[in-house]
């Protein structure tokens, strides 16, 4: 499988990074030689076989229900580019 | 006179316990030797009042007689691990400006042992790339350098400024993190030891992440023991961290000393790949044989999926990191470039703030994770990831007790040689390396020689799951056998 | 699942008759004290990113760690909704950029889900029932709060419920009009509260409806449906299924055909919208999240939680018919609220059913809701209440007279058989006395004497002056058969 171009502008925007027209050539060899590449796992036979969902076997680790963390909204706002309140602030969104 | 940072980590601490010079003239010796080497690039922050203060402090405990594991030994950080006030950046433009208001679970087993922090280190742009070219800051520069050239080497990566302040004795010891082969790969170019344990090992907790079921810290340091002291305080279970196990950590130390007797190295005939050179072919040879004369039996092996591991390599990394990344949007921390809508301060803070390589690797993986390729992608990788593992598992089931091979198809090369066209050119760097991850095994990398050119050269071996005990002994084996490479003089200071 | 079409069901067009298939997708949160992954607080409010961990902002190397209340919440919803349970389930991210989403993802489970198939027994207004499917619940994230009207260019952002544990409760669509609709989320909600696991507060957000509309003339397959997405209350559900068939009817009846989108209900217009905004990137690139590993439990922890479950709705319902003797929409009206129901058992339990029953319904909850009281802050507690009943069933006081005991105990509380005694409400048995009353009427009203004998029904005109003259306290029994003898009426 190979992408074009406009496949390109597509993924650009699902992960939402700007890309310039004179970008997107470069992209797309770049992409289609990854893809080309992996496209040798095409001749794995995988029937049957479980995908991984986790590396090492081990049950999951659980929390007991109890306040342990917040209250500390200086932190949480400390290092955001705007802020008022501690709130965030984004440009206006409409819904 | 003893020059104290060229002392091993393990020198350094029995030198501090027998008070042969203090905490303070050791961190003292290195912010020295780190202020002459900046032209390496290696530290992106340095933190000499901390250190010298962390020192200080040292030097107390010692003198109550309360010296912890690592009291005064001075560490540097890869700046992928968050450390509370002090900026870290993963290498990138986007996290610019952002200081964390907490400490990575590793950091703070260190400094919970005593040690000193001296700086952040350098590394690729989120820990993507096999060069440390991709750094927002910089390419880092090697200490190592072919003789008669001043052509500028790589120190490999993404831990490349652990790996390059390592050899350049700017710390005893660093921290660094592997996902692909992160560790053991500077580790070769540097004529360094580095050990990516098994997954699970270490927290994850407070480390920038890249690729979750990848992603694993470790140390790199000049000599085996000196990893063995080092992952022994890295390591250890966390309730922060669902993926970390509840395990606990071995007296690595201990195992140093233990040899080889008896146990079986396999050789797996899938990593004599295609086009391998004869100096390589050879090191391998000669890795075998030092095993075998300290009382191995050595066998080959075969691990049949081998060749599939680095494509799939790179369908499952870029997908994690694809949304592992998305976090970083210029609306909680780091940089904001402004736009006309929510829409566009994301899509222009993303193309600012993300390196091209970065870019690459998030938009392969939403990619593969969307409608229509998933299955045809990530589900087959993730079922390669299952065969991959199996392999091993069958072999350590037959009796083997870890697994011998080169670390790098070759030695370090020059900074822009590689990768420049053809991603995937930079990609097959790792190809020894990446199966270990992708089964969640440890793997430890030792330096075994050098090439023709001069540069240092190193091996693999790759144990079971949470066997690193096995490894320190055969790497150690392999570290007297081929005798501790040395570094050229100091031509940066 | 799909019943006969019942006619009475369906919406009148300009051309033909329709019919309206809905499914819906409960958003319920999870009674926790703390959020799904991490240790901040689920309380409502508070002060803006107040209740909210480094996890919660997506802090670079954060890590979430399942909150095992919530998985055991799942669990005994679940069970309460006679659904499979699955002993292994995994979380997946959700993949979406949005400002008050600080991951990029929303961590929910979309292949493997915590529960599986079960079933809601939905009791409708006329009597009869439905039984509604579900398909599955899973756990999952809440998102946090944008403000938009703070300033006229930007949206504030916090993050306090951001990582709030919630139920997504999937229904299939075997709901046919609106009132069947609202009846199912009523019963839902019934059944959460019970289980105590969501505490159902509409307004607070605690429940909010994802509601899938289609239309099509019976018989036919099925149409393309619309979701109209986060309904907040029951009545806005009924309002806007009725909003959207009309207007998906009105537009396939002009020839045109329906495009599957996402929509909004607008109660101040009283139209749905499309939301074009969500419709966008419609493609969430799910995967397991790698952070968290499979969530996995064992039949022995299941039955440990079933164990602890309360009596169920249902159940309650079934035990009030056949032990009180109750009607089916009374024993429905007072198992709604658990708290109803266990106020009308402490009534009955010694006494009579029925009685209690009428009391607590027709009075109390009559009261109740004129004063905008709920039953946990009635100021007639279920002991004065049985107090009252007894009054009566002894005979000591009439039912009228425990009307206006009821108010005295409802105002200024006290024990009713104190009450009785303090205030003389205490009725008149005593043949006398009330005889000396009839006699007393009888030779002041010849003429309705006379008359009587002719017109029985002038009885209850007998019966009323003789209340009046004994101030209410006669025993009505004694009076009627008194007033039946002297009057000469069989
Ligand atoms: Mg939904
Ligand atoms: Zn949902």
């Amino acid at each position: 499988m190979s992408v074009d171009a406009t496949t390109v502008r597509r993924i650009a925007h699902l992960a939402r990074i700007a890309v310039s027209e004179d970008e997107v050539a470069p992209l797309q060899g770049e992409l289609n030689a990854i893809l080309a590449f992996v496209e040798q796992l095409g001749a794995v036979d995988v029937t049957g076989i479980e995908p991984m969902t986790s590396v090492t076997p081990m049950a999951m680790k659980k929390r007991r229900d109890v306040v342990t963390d917040g209250a500390k909204a200086d932190a949480i706002v400390a290092n955001a580019p705007e802020t008022e309140d501690h709130y965030f602030l984004v440009p206006k969104v409409v819904e | 006179m003893t020059i104290l940072n060229e002392l091993t980590l393990a020198e350094a601490r029995d030198g501090l316990k027998a008070k042969a010079f203090s905490a303070a003239d050791l961190t003292q010796a290195h912010l020295s030797a780190m202020e002459k080497a900046r032209g390496l690039n290696a530290y992106l922050v340095e933190t000499p009042e901390r250190a010298l203060a962390m020192a200080k402090a040292a030097d107390a405990k010692i003198a109550a007689g309360e010296a912890r594991p690592l009291e005064g030994i001075p560490l540097g950080i890869k700046d992928l691990f968050c450390t509370d006030g002090v900026a870290t950046t993963a290498g990138s433009k986007i996290l610019e400006g952002f200081t964390p208001a907490y400490e990575s679970a590793v950091t703070a087993n260190l400094w919970r042992d005593g040690a000193v922090m001296l700086g952040k280190l350098n590394l690729d742009e989120f820990a993507m790339g096999s060069s440390n070219e991709t750094s927002a800051y910089g390419d880092v520069v090697s200490p190592w350098r072919r003789p008669n050239s001043e052509t500028r080497l790589v120190p490999g990566g993404s831990s490349g400024g652990s790996a390059a302040a390592v050899a350049a004795h700017l710390c005893l010891g660093a921290t660094a993190t592997d996902t692909g082969g992160s560790i053991r790969q500077p580790a070769a170019f540097t004529g360094t030891v580095g050990i990516k344990p098994t997954y699970g090992r270490c927290s994850r907790w407070g480390t920038v992440a890249y690729a979750s079921s990848l992603d694993q810290a470790g140390p790199i340091a000049r000599t085996v023991r000196d990893c063995a002291i080092l992952l022994g305080s890295m390591a250890g279970e966390d309730a922060r961290d669902t993926t970390c196990a509840d395990l606990p950590v071995p007296d690595f130390e201990a195992a140093v000393a233990r040899g080889v007797k008896g146990l079986t190295i396999g050789i797996p005939k899938e990593y004599r790949v295609e086009g391998m050179s004869a100096e390589i072919q050879a090191l391998w040879d000669t890795g075998a044989a030092m095993l075998k004369d300290a009382g191995a039996t050595i066998r080959e092996i075969s691990l049949p999926h081998t060749p599939y591991a680095l494509p799939a390599y790179y369908i499952v990394a870029p997908a994690e990191a694809s949304s592992n990344l998305a976090r970083y949007d210029g609306v909680r921390y780091g940089l904001r470039v402004p736009g006309k809508d929510i829409a566009s301060l994301y899509e222009n803070t993303r193309a600012a703030g993300f390196g091209r390589e970065v870019k690459r690797r998030i938009m392969i993986g939403t990619y593969v994770l969307s409608a229509g390729y998933y299955d045809a992608y990530y589900v087959r990788a993730q079922k390669i990831r299952t065969l991959i593992k199996r392999d091993f598992e069958q072999a350590y089931a037959a009796g083997i007790d870890a697994i011998l091979t080169p670390a790098t198809p070759s030695a370090a090369f020059g900074i822009g040689e590689k990768g420049s066209g053809d991603p995937v050119e930079m990609y097959l760097q790792d190809v020894f390396t990446i199966t270990v991850n992708m089964a969640g095994l440890p793997g430890i990398s030792v330096p075994a020689g050098l090439d023709a050119q001069g540069l240092p050269l190193g091996l693999q071996l790759i144990g079971r799951p949470f066997d690193e005990e096995t490894l320190f002994a055969a790497a150690q084996v392999i570290e007297e056998a081929a005798g501790r490479t040395k570094l050229p003089a100091a031509w940066w200071a | 699942m799909t019943a006969a079409v019942n006619p009475k069901k369906l919406i009148k067009g300009g051309l033909h008759d329709w019919e309206v298939v809905i499914g819906m997708e409960i958003h319920a949160q999870v009674t926790s004290r703390s959020k799904l992954f991490s240790g901040a607080s689920t309380e409502f409010g508070g002060e803006p990113n107040d209740h909210v961990s480094l996890v919660d902002a997506a802090m670079p190397g954060m890590l979430p760690v399942i909150n095992e209340e919530c998985v055991a919440q799942a669990v005994r919803t679940g069970l309460g909704l006679k659904a499979q349970i699955n002993h292994r389930s995994v979380f997946d991210r959700k993949n979406y950029f949005y400002p008050d989403l600080p991951q990029g993802y929303q961590i929910s489970q979309f292949k493997d889900p915590i529960v599986g198939e079960g079933e809601v027994l939905v009791d409708l207004p006329d009597g009869e029932s439905i039984t509604v499917g579900i398909e599955r619940l899973h756990l999952e994230q809440d998102a946090g709060k944008s403000l938009h009207d703070q300033n006229p260019t930007q949206s504030f952002v916090d993050l306090n419920r951001s990582g709030v544990a919630l139920m997504e409760i999937v229904s299939r669509p075997d709901l046919r009009s609106s009132e069947e609709a609202r009846a199912y989320v009523t019963k839902l909600r019934t059944i959460l509260r019970y289980l105590g696991t969501c505490d159902g507060d509409m307004e607070k957000g605690s429940l909010r409806a994802d509601v899938n509309v289609s239309v099509r003339k019976p018989g036919d397959p099925l149409g393309t449906r619309c979701e109209i997405k986060n309904v907040n209350s029951i009545r806005f559900i009924g309002q806007a299924i009725e909003t959207e068939a009309r207007r998906q009817i009105a537009i396939i009846e002009d020839g045109g055909t329906i495009s599957q989108e996402t929509r909004l209900f607008d109660p101040g217009k009283g139209e749905t919208r499309s939301m074009r905004s969500k419709e966008e990137a419609h493609d969430y690139r799910y995967f397991p999240d790698p952070d968290l590993l499979p969530l996995e439990f064992d039949q022995a922890y299941v039955d440990a939680l079933a164990e602890g479950l309360p009596e169920l709705p249902d159940a309650k319902k079934a035990r009030f018919i056949a032990a009180y003797g109750l009607s089916p929409y009374d024993a429905g009206v007072l198992i709604a609220e658990r708290a109803s129901a266990d106020y009308f058992e402490a009534v009955a339990t010694g006494r009579d059913g029925k009685a209690a029953a009428n009391w607590v319904i027709n009075e109390l909850f009559g009261r109740l809701n004129k004063e905008g009281k709920t039953i946990e802050t009635s100021p007639v507690s279920a002991v004065q209440l049985g107090g009252i009943v007894d009054l009566i069933g002894e005979g000591v006081i009439s039912g009228k007279i425990a009307k206006d005991l009821f108010e005295v105990v409802w105002s200024e509380g006290g024990d009713p058989r104190a009450l009785v005694e303090s205030r003389g409400m205490r009725q008149v048995t005593d043949t006398g006395a009330i005889e000396a009353a009839v006699d007393d009427i009888i030779a002041k009203n010849p003429d309705k004497v006379a008359q009587a004998k002719e017109k029985p029904t002038l009885l209850g005109w007998f019966v009323g002056q003789t209340m009046k003259a004994t101030g209410g306290k006669a025993n009505p029994a004694a009076v009627n058969a008194l007033l039946k003898a002297k009057l000469g009426i069989e």
